[in-house]
């Protein structure tokens, strides 16, 4: 095949992490995230880290594939270290040159240090989605919206948006894989040219490939009114309940996440 | 001269370990002007036989060879031409000679030959450009846009042209169309098609290949296999109802000639047979 499109990274295991209800995740996530952005030295990066680490392998993951969702992001925290390496806010010490440009000492510890952030962010957060099922990781996110029912938002149609969203990804990959291999039949590359070539290659997939969902939304949404979705009041068949072992997550977890944000 | 595929084996990957054997031990080839009717119910490698044909797969064993030579699988053949199942969702372009152009592009023609090409390929398939090619891609209708598809491919010159499932989901005038459009390229191309549908090529095939669970369970030519129709039974083909109705007759004791795919010399057949003509 010539490019492969990856989409969905559940890795149905049977571990703690796995276990653990998606609602406590997502919260001690946003916790985690918010505790990352407010931590100022490198103690609290350092321990943020070996958290991340033991999450890992208590979850039974495989260390490289949790590390893979980091590939998308490698141009950022090279863009990231390179922006503050070569333009400090305030230049100190010259540690080599890069042509015209010198690498600043400082500069270069502070893209470090926001490049380790944006790493720890970006692996933490694979994990909810290594860890928690499609379905669970929706009907998660749909209960922790509920409360916004009050201020008039739409909280089921969201819900049932995401999770039919959810539920057409390995479908939707399929049809651009599909698309792909079309279109390479017909003589186009994608793996030839500099970065606005091989953007430009995509184009042939991206347009056919919008132009089928939307349609499909459309049939979706008249085949959902046929048999008569109204959106509002629906009940649901799993009901998910919050376990002695859950709320020692969600408890310590925040708790955890306060200490390193406010101390560190 | 031929697009040969020997002996070839494919397996595809599920997950980290799972393997699923699609083909296996595949012999099949075309010739510049042949017609190749391959035939299958839906999983038995039919797809996948194609994208080998066409350079788009890698054998995992056996070779896929165009005219002597071995294509780099992977990135396709530019003397290959594939016509998806469901081609015209690889529609993209502004305009309808502009998509039909975009194949001829990548093979490195000049902007002003390939919408020549385009113009040309257009008019074959009886969307003329001077009407069509200013349009949208996306406001033909099916039949339309699967033939602007097919266009896409013969403005490529393919040495070999390669279609899968065709005419599915189309009416009965866009089938028509279609496969009289596919017969026509067999005056410059070795033409494969691959269909459920065995009554609308079987009748022009000059070979068949019945594909089972991967494997080849029935070749031959395409009058051999009109004649034996028992034999592609048993290879596990669903025969047209036509050919079906004169082997049950035979089997239950009326005297046919010979069987014949054509309804209405199929009907005079059993006629004559009831009337104890045959």
């Amino acid at each position: 095949m010539a490019v492969p499109i990856p989409f969905g990274q559940y890795v149905a295991l049977d571990s703690p992490v796995h276990r653990i209800d998606a609602r406590v995740k997502i919260v001690v996530t946003a916790a985690f995230a918010a505790a990352l952005f407010a931590v100022s030295g490198w103690t609290g990066l350092a321990i943020a880290a070996t958290v991340v680490v033991a999450t890992v392998g208590l979850s039974r993951v495989p260390f490289g594939l949790a590390a893979r969702g980091l590939k998308p992001i490698a141009w950022l925290l090279a863009f990231t270290i390179a922006i503050n390496a070569l333009f400090p806010a305030q230049r100190t010490e010259a540690l080599f040159q890069l042509g015209k440009l010198a690498v600043d000492a400082a500069g270069l510890k502070t893209g470090l240090f926001f490049g380790v952030r944006i790493l720890l962010l970006v692996l933490g957060s694979s994990l909810v989605t290594l860890t928690t099922s499609p379905v669970a990781l929706t009907d998660g996110l749909a209960q922790l919206m509920r409360p916004l029912g009050r201020m008039r938002f739409p909280v089921d149609d969201a819900a049932t948006m995401m999770s039919i969203a959810l539920r057409f990804m390995p479908t939707t990959a399929e049809e651009a894989e599909r698309i792909v291999v079309a279109q390479t039949a017909r003589g186009a590359r994608f793996d030839v040219g500099g970065p606005i070539t091989r953007a430009k290659a995509w184009i042939p997939v991206l347009v056919p490939l919008f132009v089928r969902l939307f349609r499909r939304a459309d049939e979706l949404a008249i085949a959902m009114e046929a048999r008569c979705y109204r959106g509002e009041g629906r009940t649901r068949l799993r009901q998910p309940v919050m376990r002695a072992t859950d709320w020692a997550v969600l408890a310590s977890g925040v708790a955890f996440a306060a200490c390193v944000a406010i101390l560190l | 001269m031929a697009l040969a595929l020997t002996d070839v084996t494919f397996d595809y990957t599920l997950g980290r370990t799972r393997v699923v054997r699609a083909l296996a031990g595949v012999t099949v080839s075309v010739e510049p002007g042949e017609l190749v009717v391959v035939v299958g119910a839906t999983g038995s490698g039919k797809t996948t036989l194609m994208k080998l044909a066409a350079g788009l797969l890698k054998p995992t064993t056996g070779q896929v060879t165009v005219d002597g030579k071995f294509p780099s699988a992977g990135k396709g053949t530019s003397g290959v031409g594939l016509v998806f199942q469901d081609a015209e969702s690889q529609l993209f372009a502004d305009t309808l000679l502009d998509d039909v152009a975009f194949g001829p592009r990548n093979q490195g023609l000049s902007i002003d030959e390939a919408q020549r090409r385009a113009a040309i390929a257009l008019g074959e398939v009886g969307l003329p450009a001077e009407e069509f090619g200013d349009r949208s891609p996306f406001s033909l209708s099916g039949g339309e846009a699967r033939r602007a598809a097919i266009a896409g491919v013969i403005a490529m010159q393919p040495a070999y042209l390669l279609a899968d499932e065709p005419t599915s989901g189309l009416d009965a005038r866009g089938r028509r169309t279609v496969r009289e459009l596919l017969l026509a390229q067999r005056e410059r191309a070795g033409v494969v098609v691959v269909t459920h549908a065995a009554e609308e090529f079987l009748a022009h095939a000059d070979r068949l290949v019945v594909l089972g669970e991967g494997s080849v369970t029935w070749a031959g030519a395409g009058s051999v296999a009109v004649a034996n129709p028992r034999a592609l039974v048993d290879a596990g083909l669903t025969l047209p109802d036509v050919l079906e109705a004169q082997m049950l007759a035979a089997e239950r004791g009326a005297s046919l000639a010979s069987y014949t795919l054509d309804p209405v010399a199929a009907a005079e057949s059993l006629a004559a047979a009831a009337r104890g003509e045959g």
